[in-house]
């Protein structure tokens, strides 16, 4: 039976993550995520999955690795300092191709910073932050909703693309209470399991191959090194890398219009605010007090790969207002994609943009 | 209508566990929207602590608290940090007992510490004492809708005190004590 609760973000994160069948978490508790792991520890062995609080979250990141490939769903949650030392492991995931989510409750930085301060200032290290190219998939929840539908969300898109899938939230959404409605079940798009007689890391046409979880009689090896469609290393092929390192990040990129999440208000404005994550709300609160048709708002639930076909929507404008907590991380990617005007709209210390403050530069492009 | 309501006192008087239950209160018993929220760090332990709650008929938009119109401050410190600059058309709750000033807006006086020792033993639920108080004299959350919340909100055994801590918050304000 659908069921509410007035509940934190934080902890409407883990009920998406539980209800979207996660059943191991490896983490290390770290402030302002904490609230995830202790409602997964409180949690999880009653509906008969694994809590593990590991040492770091080097070995964190590498638990749920080891746990996808034995066919659980699995999950992390940091801020800030534990997403930086997540980062080799998260491109080991991505070279395995192993699906798994990562749960970054962004605090300010650098380095420890504000741990108890909202910010957004991750969103580049979350695309680029391991080594070599890749691409990654990223939600970015404006709600305590949206903590709890993005979260199982999550799961799906890193079990369809065999990736590790981000969620980006921060630390307003993440201790803030609003209702949850918590369905009887969540959508379910599960791993493609490996066809016989087919090479474990042989793509399908959609590039992705599909899974030989361990303990079904697959004899796979699994490596960080470039590998050829058996999973043997094969370092020093310039032919095979490329070939390799392309379709990880094609898999991903050639499915931006299947992937893309996102709300548009008055498609036919001059003005667009371009939002994810919690400035929405500011946003939202600015276009709900001004009526004005000619103030749009396009509002990224998916940042990673960025929708740039979600521009092209708003055919008369002029400008994209891009307000973020930080100093104008996205603002860059929308400038790439666009030869509108593109005003960043940075705000670092913890604070929302309020509303008066989003309006007082608006009226200046009105 | 919008309401934002600020709650402050000291670490462990049940400031941001008020804040929750009135939360709690008007989204999931009284068909409102509610966001609630706290200042989350070190200074909140021990120190002035501060949680705050919106109430709205409509969807809550900007989550933080901009203006409030309703304060419940408990100690003296939560009044000079979070209270002193009250809107003049605000209304303010104090615990009487422990607040020594006054703010320029209306202001009622609520004996919650003094009352939760004295008359029901146990100057813990001084808190729900408060919220009794706020109900009855803002209704901006019914009766019922407090109780209920209340009851999600205690730990198992504590229900009975909890309910004679609110019911006596209702009378000080019902019977102008």
């Amino acid at each position: 039976m659908t069921r509410t609760d007035f509940m934190q973000g934080n902890t409407a994160c883990a009920e998406g993550a539980l209800a979207a069948g996660c059943r191991f978490f490896g983490g290390y508790p770290i402030t302002p995520s904490t609230e995830v792991a202790e409602h997964m520890a409180r949690k999880l062995p009653k509906a008969g999955g694994v809590f593990i609080q590991m040492e770091d979250e080097i070995a964190s990141m590498a638990s749920i690795i080891g746990a996808s490939w034995a066919g659980k769903r699995s999950m992390t949650a940091t801020s800030g300092p534990g997403f930086s030392l997540m980062m080799e492991n998260i491109g080991y995931a991505v070279m395995t191709e192993t699906p798994c989510v990562v749960v970054n409750i962004q605090r300010g930085g650098p380095s420890t910073g504000q741990p108890t301060m909202s910010g957004q200032g991750d969103m580049m290290q979350c695309r680029f932050g391991s080594h070599g190219d890749y691409s990654v998939i990223a939600l970015a929840p404006a709600s305590v909703q949206e903590m709890f539908d993005l979260t199982a969300k999550a799961f799906n898109l890193s079990d369809r693309f065999r990736t590790p899938a981000f969620l980006m939230a921060d630390e307003i959404i993440g201790h803030m209470r609003e209702k949850l409605v918590i369905p009887d079940t969540v959508p379910m798009q599960g791993r493609k399991p490996l066809q016989q007689g087919v090479l474990p890391f042989h793509p399908d046409e959609d590039l992705v191959p599909g899974f030989p979880q361990f303990g079904k009689g697959y004899g796979v090896h699994v490596t960080g090194l470039t590998h050829d469609e058996r999973g043997y290393p094969c370092a020093t092929s310039p032919a095979l890398h490329e070939e390799l390192v392309k379709r990880l990040v094609n898999k991903i990129e050639s499915h931006r219009d299947e992937i893309a999440d996102y709300d548009v208000v008055n498609p036919d404005a001059e003005t667009v605010f371009i939002s994810y994550g919690v400035p929405a709300r500011s946003v939202q609160q600015v276009l709900h007090d001004q009526k004005n048709p000619d103030v749009g708002h396009l509002r990224l639930k998916l940042v990673w790969p960025f929708p740039d076909s979600a521009l092209r929507i708003f055919k008369n404008a002029k400008t994209f207002l891009v307000p973020e907590l930080n100093l104008g991380q996205i603002a860059r990617e929308v400038q790439r994609h666009t030869k509108n005007e593109v005003v960043m709209l940075p705000k670092l210390g913890g604070a929302l943009h309020s509303p008066a403050e989003l309006t007082t530069v608006l009226e200046g492009y009105l | 209508m919008r309401h934002e309501v600020r709650f402050s006192g000291f670490g462990g008087q049940g400031i941001i566990l008020s804040a929750v239950i009135l939360g709690r209160a008007a989204a999931m018993y009284d068909n409102k929207f509610a966001v609630q929220t706290q200042v989350y760090g070190p200074e909140a332990r021990g120190g002035a602590s501060m949680s705050a709650v919106i109430i709205d008929d409509d969807p809550i938009l900007f989550p933080k608290v901009i203006t409030p119109d309703i304060f419940v401050i408990m100690s003296q410190e939560g009044f000079e940090k979070y209270g002193s600059e009250a809107p003049a058309d605000a209304v303010m709750l104090v615990d009487s007992g422990l607040v020594h000033s006054r703010p320029g807006c209306r202001c009622i006086e609520v004996p919650a510490t003094r009352e939760a020792k004295q008359t029901l033993g146990r100057e813990i639920v001084a808190n729900i004492v408060m919220l009794g108080a706020l109900v009855a004299s803002t209704h901006v959350v019914g009766e019922t809708a407090i109780e209920k919340a209340i009851l999600d909100s205690v730990p198992k055994g504590t229900e009975s005190l909890n309910l004679k801590a609110m019911t006596r918050g209702f009378e000080l304000i019902s019977k102008g004590e």
